[in-house]
């Protein structure tokens, strides 16, 4: 089945909602695979918007720190020789802390890249910051390749696929909960920093205008600083959930999750931490909905032509960007 | 008394009239020799010792194709300062109507002498399709965008290979009508020909076959691009494109039509790839949707903006620099250095430098050139003028210029003009404080104030 046939069906009176009311379960199914889905696009979306409102640079580096996060969560799975048979106390204690250490490593790789690549560049027009961050990203990539060499490493699977809890027809598994469990808290987390405490207004007044928070003796500096530490530990955060959800990392998961991430930012309004969640479910929904019912080969076509259509009718996202006028 | 700084009009590097005629004999004078040399290199290359890291001619041939695909590019980025991340896209389009109109898929062999203009305009026509619904668009929303169209084209040709289009009960395509040939591609496409008969045979064939004829399509179609933009760069269009880039909305008060101009950015962009697209697919005689990715995209801009956005000779040198290094310098310098860095790796037995070959570091290396020629050279390596000025100017009007708006830049000239006035109507005889000096000057402080700030 293809996309034209697909339209095709449209016309003819075929909907998607009658396929998915004629048969709940898959529907539910495609549903929660996409929201599991959408809530990882989430916190690697928000790296991009938090960096994005307040130095409007495309953070292309991002999705491959993210990636950074898959290699680090490999080596240390492998390194604390963890293995299917091991305990599940043991493996969810060790997950944890590897999750912290991935976390502050990426979150000190992306302020380190901030700090060498984009920071003297600080004055100089965005195209010039916008290709930095494309040279790091290719740095990312190349040192990921020598790493864990041009093919997909596996892991051992180690979160078990058992049903935890049944919500009608839609089984719930561990797995999928473990997703849940990790980015839900980042995401509230991070809200939580954003709006309320001291660092977290630098970085709303810096994001509005930069020069005044300076003048009114924000140190802008470090504020710009911190924006990109929580933005790495996101997408570290966001790599060590991949890389066990889908028992794989690979040198070029940067570039596709990256640039979902970075579209559902630019759909739900950038610079918009609601939007950008919003549109990281979004399109997780969307994508699943795509590969359940029409064509995985199609998903990109998908993807993109909502993006295009949402920015026709709403050149700034569907929440709008959060930002002052004429910056 | 010296006046503080010079205005902005007298900035160095700004193209005089009087004093260019030496400087583009001297231009034309170096183009023609480029030219002689790039003509004889399929007959000379072979003389160039091996231990040199010499191109060789179908090397030669993609860098000269590259940068046809960078001066289109630059029209979009360069000229209407539009960022487009998905320029790959355009090509695709030149690339598959080669394809569709010269090949055994539709039966049709069209001369590739028409094909080419089909291409062209096809790849133009999509440029004002794909660029229409991105002129609302911003900077960056745009790019994302124009990405977006970039993963989605190349993805219809690889998908489209068993189209089956049944509305309301009629088969109107299909089933299974193979339209791009699928991942496989289209294979074998018409090269060009001309009817010249001669020691290669009846008729003389520009494919990969024929190396030296190909090379010499392609450096028509660069020097015939070349002479294009700059006419183009020129004109009155080309000014338009240029005003836009500096102020959208200063632009348009100023009576230009910024839809029609951008969206004539798009298709005069497109259509060098169109170009491009229809050279690729008949000197390969085949396309494959592989060859066309992001990093397509990504290539030409970085050819630009190393070249030294709208710049024309910048961006050709950015397309040679880039391609030449990926493609015979770091393969050359890998036979020298791969060797070594084994060994010593197999000696102190560190695992990585076990394998190590220096192309597998290309874009490693990539990235931190890039990285360091913004910090460093955010111009290029040969900026035009005006961006160069811009980016290295002197005095504070040009500081403010950095980064910021144009306006606080033109705001501090006028600041810099009327306290050069007020010091040079001032200095001269130390007029005594208290005395109604500088009576042109509103709003003038007390003299002595001004006076002492300016000398």
């Amino acid at each position: 089945m293809d996309i034209l046939s697909w339209i095709a069906d449209i016309i003819n009176g075929v909907p998607i909602l009658g396929q998915c009311l004629n048969d709940l379960g898959a529907c539910g199914d495609a549903l929660k695979i996409g929201l599991f889905n959408g809530l990882i696009i989430a916190l690697i979306a928000i790296g991009y918007t938090l960096v994005y409102g307040i130095l409007q640079l495309i953070n292309f580096a991002n999705g491959d720190v993210f990636m950074i996060g898959t290699l680090l969560t490999f080596v240390g799975v492998s390194a604390l020789g963890l293995t299917e048979g091991s305990a599940p106390t043991i493996v969810f204690v060790s997950l944890l802390g590897l999750l912290v250490v991935i976390m502050i490593v990426t979150a000190s790789l992306n302020a380190s890249i901030e700090r060498l690549a984009y920071r003297p560049l600080r004055n100089a027009p965005t195209l010039a910051t916008l290709i930095s961050a494309i040279g790091m990203s290719f740095v990312l990539q190349n040192v990921g390749q020598v790493i864990l060499g041009p093919a997909p490493k596996s892991l051992p699977r180690l979160l078990s696929n058992q049903t935890v809890f049944s919500l009608g027809v839609v089984d719930f598994r561990f797995n999928e909960l473990f997703v849940a469990l990790i980015t839900v808290p980042l995401l509230i987390a991070l809200a939580w920093f954003v709006q309320n405490t001291r660092q977290g207004k630098a970085m709303r007044a810096t994001a509005q205008d930069r020069e005044a928070a300076g003048l009114m003796g924000i140190n802008v500096n470090r504020t710009i600083s911190v924006t990109f530490l929580l933005a790495g530990a996101l997408a570290g955060g966001a790599g060590l959930v991949v890389a066990l959800f889908f028992g794989q990392a690979w040198w070029f998961f940067g570039f596709p999750f990256g640039l979902l991430a970075f579209t559902a930012a630019v759909l739900g309004g950038i610079g918009n931490l609601t939007g950008a969640a919003l549109g990281g479910v979004m399109l997780g929904l969307v994508r699943a909905l795509n590969e359940r019912y029409v064509d995985p080969r199609w998903t990109d076509v998908v993807v993109f032509s909502i993006l295009i259509i949402v920015l026709v009718v709403r050149p700034s996202g569907i929440l709008g960007e959060k930002r002052t006028e004429g910056s | 008394m010296a006046v503080v700084t010079s205005p902005v009009g007298a900035r160095r590097g700004f193209p005089n009239p009087f004093r260019d005629v030496a400087a583009s004999r001297r231009q034309r004078t170096i183009l023609v020799v480029l030219l002689v040399l790039a003509i004889g290199y399929p007959f000379f290359y072979q003389a160039i010792p091996d231990v040199l890291p010499r191109p060789s001619v179908n090397n030669l041939i993609v860098m000269v194709y590259y940068a046809i695909l960078a001066l289109g590019l630059n029209i979009v980025v360069g000229f209407a300062g539009l960022l487009d991340l998905g320029y790959v896209a355009f090509y695709v389009f030149g690339a598959y109507s080669t394809a569709f109109l010269a090949s055994p898929i539709f039966g049709l062999h069209v001369s590739w002498w028409l094909v080419i203009v089909v291409a062209v305009a096809v790849a133009a026509t999509a440029g004002i399709l794909l660029g229409a619904p991105t002129l609302r668009l911003r900077g960056d929303y745009l790019a994302i965008v124009t990405l977006g169209f970039g993963e989605i084209v190349p993805q219809l040709v690889r998908n489209l290979d068993k189209v089956n289009i049944n509305i309301l009960g009629v088969q109107v395509i299909g089933p299974d009508f193979n339209l791009t040939g699928g991942p496989l591609g289209i294979n074998p496409i018409d090269a060009p020909t001309l009817p010249i008969p001669g020691p290669w045979g009846r008729e003389l064939v520009f494919s990969n076959g024929n190396p030296a004829g190909s090379l010499y399509l392609a450096m028509g179609l660069l020097v015939l691009s070349f002479f294009v933009c700059r006419r183009l760069r020129d004109s009155r269009l080309g000014r338009a494109w240029m005003a836009i880039r500096e102020d959208e909305t200063a632009a348009a008060s100023m009576g230009i039509n910024t839809v029609t101009t951008k969206l004539l950015a798009f298709a005069l962009g497109a259509s060098f790839s169109g170009l491009v697209g229809a050279f690729v697919g008949a000197y390969q005689t085949a396309v494959f949707p592989e060859s066309f990715n992001f990093s397509v995209s990504i290539s030409i801009l970085i050819m630009v903006i190393l070249g030294g956005m709208g710049s024309l000779r910048g961006v050709i040198v950015g397309a040679f620099v880039m391609t030449y290094v990926s493609q015979t310098l770091l393969p050359f310098l890998g036979g020298f250095i791969d060797g070594p860095v084994q060994s010593f790796g197999k000696q102190t037995g560190v695992g990585f430098l076990e394998n190590f070959t220096l192309v597998a570091y290309n874009f490693l290396i990539f990235g931190v050139i890039l990285a360091l020629l913004m910090i460093f050279r955010p111009e290029g390596l040969l900026p035009a003028a005006a961006r160069k000025a811009e980016l290295h100017g002197e005095g504070v009007a040009a500081e403010a210029t950095f980064g910021t708006d144009t306006s606080v830049a033109d705001a501090a000239t006028e600041f810099e003009e009327q306290i050069g006035g007020i010091a040079e109507a001032e200095g001269p005889g130390a007029s005594p404080p208290g005395a109604p000096g500088a009576p042109g000057a509103p709003g003038a402080p007390a003299g002595e104030e001004t006076a002492g700030g300016a000398s």
